[in-house]
């Protein structure tokens, strides 16, 4: 049944897209510069991604103001779905897109910037979790902005052993990025001197009641029972954990994958005292404060995470390598071109702050460990987070040479 | 004895006890299914939806009207079931001449355009309920950290299931309904106003999915989603019990629960499937369910 309404849906999508494209005149399109945000707008993700991502992009175009050149944004439903993706990337970039947006989902991540490599057209993801798309995976034309597994597992996975928090398990949500996530932060632990007791792999999706595993999990005594899941498992296991008084037993628990709007979500009485990793915070510093007093009216009752951050940023910096190109030079340009003066550019923006790209497309910025605060603690809506910790640019991500990117061998 | 088949007795009784507390909420949905399909003949696919509204009014109240747990267990079932009247009254009343399926697809349309709405009202990631100051905190069992909120949970369910089970098999009301499903012209004939009780029927099922809803609503993340996570496994639960059987489904809803539980030790990566491997065995050995009439 599942199947069928996504797929009826993702084909109105792009039927209707294609009946709008053509109208938009051929005069005006070289001087109009086409962003596409791709990402989930009706499922699980919506929250982390979704209407927000498209917020803070047209945060950025509005601020960019005119520089001599239109910019146009559109969005579009992937589902998270790899086939439904891939079928619109192909679309938009053959109708005039110049660069595609968010694409949250691991493997519609990856099967997106496979299309983009194929036609040499700019990709760039904020939304999806695996370091694949800079390692092994990485393209010329892609770029990965705002985290990965390797940087939630060192900051969340690494931060928490030196706490003493050295024995650990897990539970995963069982498929490639549960499995990922999972592995990533196991290395970081044992690496640390830490020992995993056990794993368990639950199905997914289809599990709402964790509370058999959390009791096995307490049944081997870990110090740290470590979340490797995102989205309504994370918050379910939260929620049961802290209604078991796991917690209260002194048990550590690490959220790997867990964004302002998951704690939005399971309350600051149940969350409190959960560390979690973030690139972006919107009470950091002024200039962050400033981003969100900027961009908060456009978005849909939440406050930007890092995603929705991200979407900002790099629309924001893509935007400025138009500009110093010239967009009639951008236009003409492949997307490889593009891309390689953008991270010939240094990046600036109130979100992040200053940063660079690198070669396999990996944007580089600090990386925070967090901790969520106690309801006394919190002052105003949303003061959700403590920093505990800010892990460099430098360090915060997978060193150049360990993630077997092409680009980098060459 | 510290070891039944490698697990330690300890987590094996917790376990047996968590499946029980799930089990719970299985049995209160696929009765409220059961009552449906039973007086209506209609396989009910909003129930998913409607159990989310359950949780989901039971927020509003909090957040809106200032109203706790107490009030939204005695204020959602009421307000969700009249919802259902509507429905009833709208839409599904016109499909009883017509075939099983039309009914399941207008219900499953209903289910999928009631959870857009609520997705699109209040994203994706679901809303906190806390557990009432009464309920909260926890038993040391010695075993296990029962929290008491999920022995609340398996007290009302029950005292939920045997009472429907009571008002159908025991009073004249019940009576009047069995009847009508029977007979619906004869009851008619003897004065009964048919329509009226089947729309009642429904509100009724309904609420009961409402009551499931708001007991779910502090364990589990009060968002769009959480009806049809489980709806799937509670129609596998009615299956394997017998379409229409409220005692059947109660016994089985406990059942399987238990024995989801159980997978959950043994083998976690089967406990999503080892409902269905259930129900494909049972259809196999009798079609019509371990509680249903042939």
């Amino acid at each position: 049944m599942e199947l069928g309404r996504r797929s009826m849906l993702g084909a109105f999508a792009v039927s209707t897209l294609g009946a709008a494209m053509p109208r938009m005149g051929r005069a005006q399109a070289a001087n109009t510069i086409r962003i596409g945000v791709m990402n989930d707008q009706s499922g699980t993700y919506k929250d982390n991604t979704g209407p927000g991502s498209v917020a803070c992009a047209r945060q950025a175009i509005e601020e960019f103001g005119a520089q001599g050149f239109n910019v146009e944004l559109i969005a579009a439903d992937h589902q998270n779905k790899p086939d439904v993706g891939v079928n619109l990337a192909r679309q938009w970039y053959d109708q005039g897109i110049d660069m595609i947006l968010d694409i949250p989902t691991s493997s519609v991540g990856l099967a997106v910037q496979n299309v983009a490599k194929e036609k040499n057209k700019i990709a760039i993801n904020v939304g999806s979790a695996t370091s694949d798309l800079t390692g092994a995976q990485c393209s010329p034309s892609g770029l990965h902005w705002a985290y990965d597994t390797y940087q939630l597992a060192r900051t969340t996975g690494g931060a928490t052993v030196k706490a003493g928090g050295d024995t650990w398990f897990f539970i995963t949500a069982d498929y490639a990025f549960g499995h990922a996530l999972e592995r990533d932060t196991g290395d970081f632990v044992k690496a640390a001197g830490g020992r995993i007791l056990g794993a368990v792999r639950t199905p997914f999706p289809g599990t709402t009641d964790f509370s058999s595993f959390l009791v096995q999990a307490q049944a081997t005594r870990a110090k740290v029972i470590g979340f490797a899941n995102a989205g309504s498992d994370t918050i379910n296991c939260i929620k049961q954990a802290a209604e078991f008084g796991i917690t209260r037993r002194g048990t550590k628990l690490a959220a790997l994958l867990m964004f302002i709007t998951d704690v939005h979500s399971i309350g600051l009485e149940q969350g409190q005292g959960l560390v979690c990793s973030e690139t972006f915070y919107w009470d950091l510093n002024d200039r962050t404060r400033a981003f969100t007093r900027r961009v908060l009216p456009k978005m849909p009752n939440l406050y930007p995470n890092m995603i929705h951050a991200g979407c900002y940023s790099a629309t924001l910096h893509y935007l400025k390598t138009v500009k110093d190109m010239g967009v009639a030079a951008a236009k003409a340009a492949t997307g490889t071109d593009i891309v390689n003066r953008m991270k010939a550019m240094p990046t600036e923006d109130d979100a992040f702050g200053a940063g660079t790209i690198r070669q396999d497309g990996r944007k580089l910025h600090p990386a925070y460990l967090l901790e969520v605060k106690s309801p006394a603690e919190s002052k105003a809506p949303w003061d959700y987070f403590k920093v505990l910790q800010t892990t460099p640019a430098g360090e915060a991500f997978r060193p150049l040479n360990q993630g077997n990117c092409a680009l980098v061998r060459s | 004895m510290d070891e039944i088949f490698g697990i330690p007795a300890p987590l094996l009784f917790g376990q047996l006890l968590l499946g029980l507390i799930n089990g719970a909420f299985y049995a209160m949905l696929s009765l409220g299914l059961a009552v449906i399909f039973g007086l209506l003949n209609i396989i009910n696919f909003t129930h998913g939806a409607q159990f989310m509204m359950g949780a989901f009014a039971a927020w509003m109240l909090l957040a809106w009207a200032g109203l706790g747990y107490w009030w939204a267990l005695v204020l959602a079932p009421i307000i969700v079931g009249f919802t259902g009247i509507i429905l009833e009254k709208l839409f599904i009343s016109r499909l009883y001449k017509l075939d099983h399926l039309y009914g399941l697809l207008l219900t499953l349309g209903l289910g999928l355009i009631i959870e857009g709405v609520f997705r699109n009202q209040f994203g994706s990631s679901g809303l906190p309920y806390r557990i009432p100051a009464e309920l909260s905190g926890a038993w040391d069992l010695g075993f296990m950290y029962m929290p008491i909120y999920r022995g609340w949970v398996v007290v009302a369910a029950l005292f939920f299931c045997i009472s429907t089970w009571l008002i159908i098999e025991k009073t004249r009301l019940g009576a009047y309904l069995r009847a009508a499903t029977e007979r619906a012209e004869l009851v008619q004939a003897f004065g009964i106003n048919v329509p009226r009780m089947i729309t009642l029927t429904y509100g009724a099922g309904v609420a009961l999915a409402a009551v499931a809803g708001v007991l779910a609503a502090p364990i589990y993340s009060v968002n769009p989603q959480m009806g049809s996570n489980l709806i799937i496994v509670v129609f596998a639960v009615v299956v394997i019990g017998g379409m229409g059987s409220i005692l059947g489904s109660i016994i089985t809803g406990f059942g399987l629960g238990i024995v989801e539980g159980l997978t959950k030790v043994f083998y976690p990566e089967a406990s999503a499937t080892v409902i269905f491997v259930i129900m494909a065995i049972v259809l196999l050995a009798r079609p019509a369910g371990l509680f249903g009439r042939a």
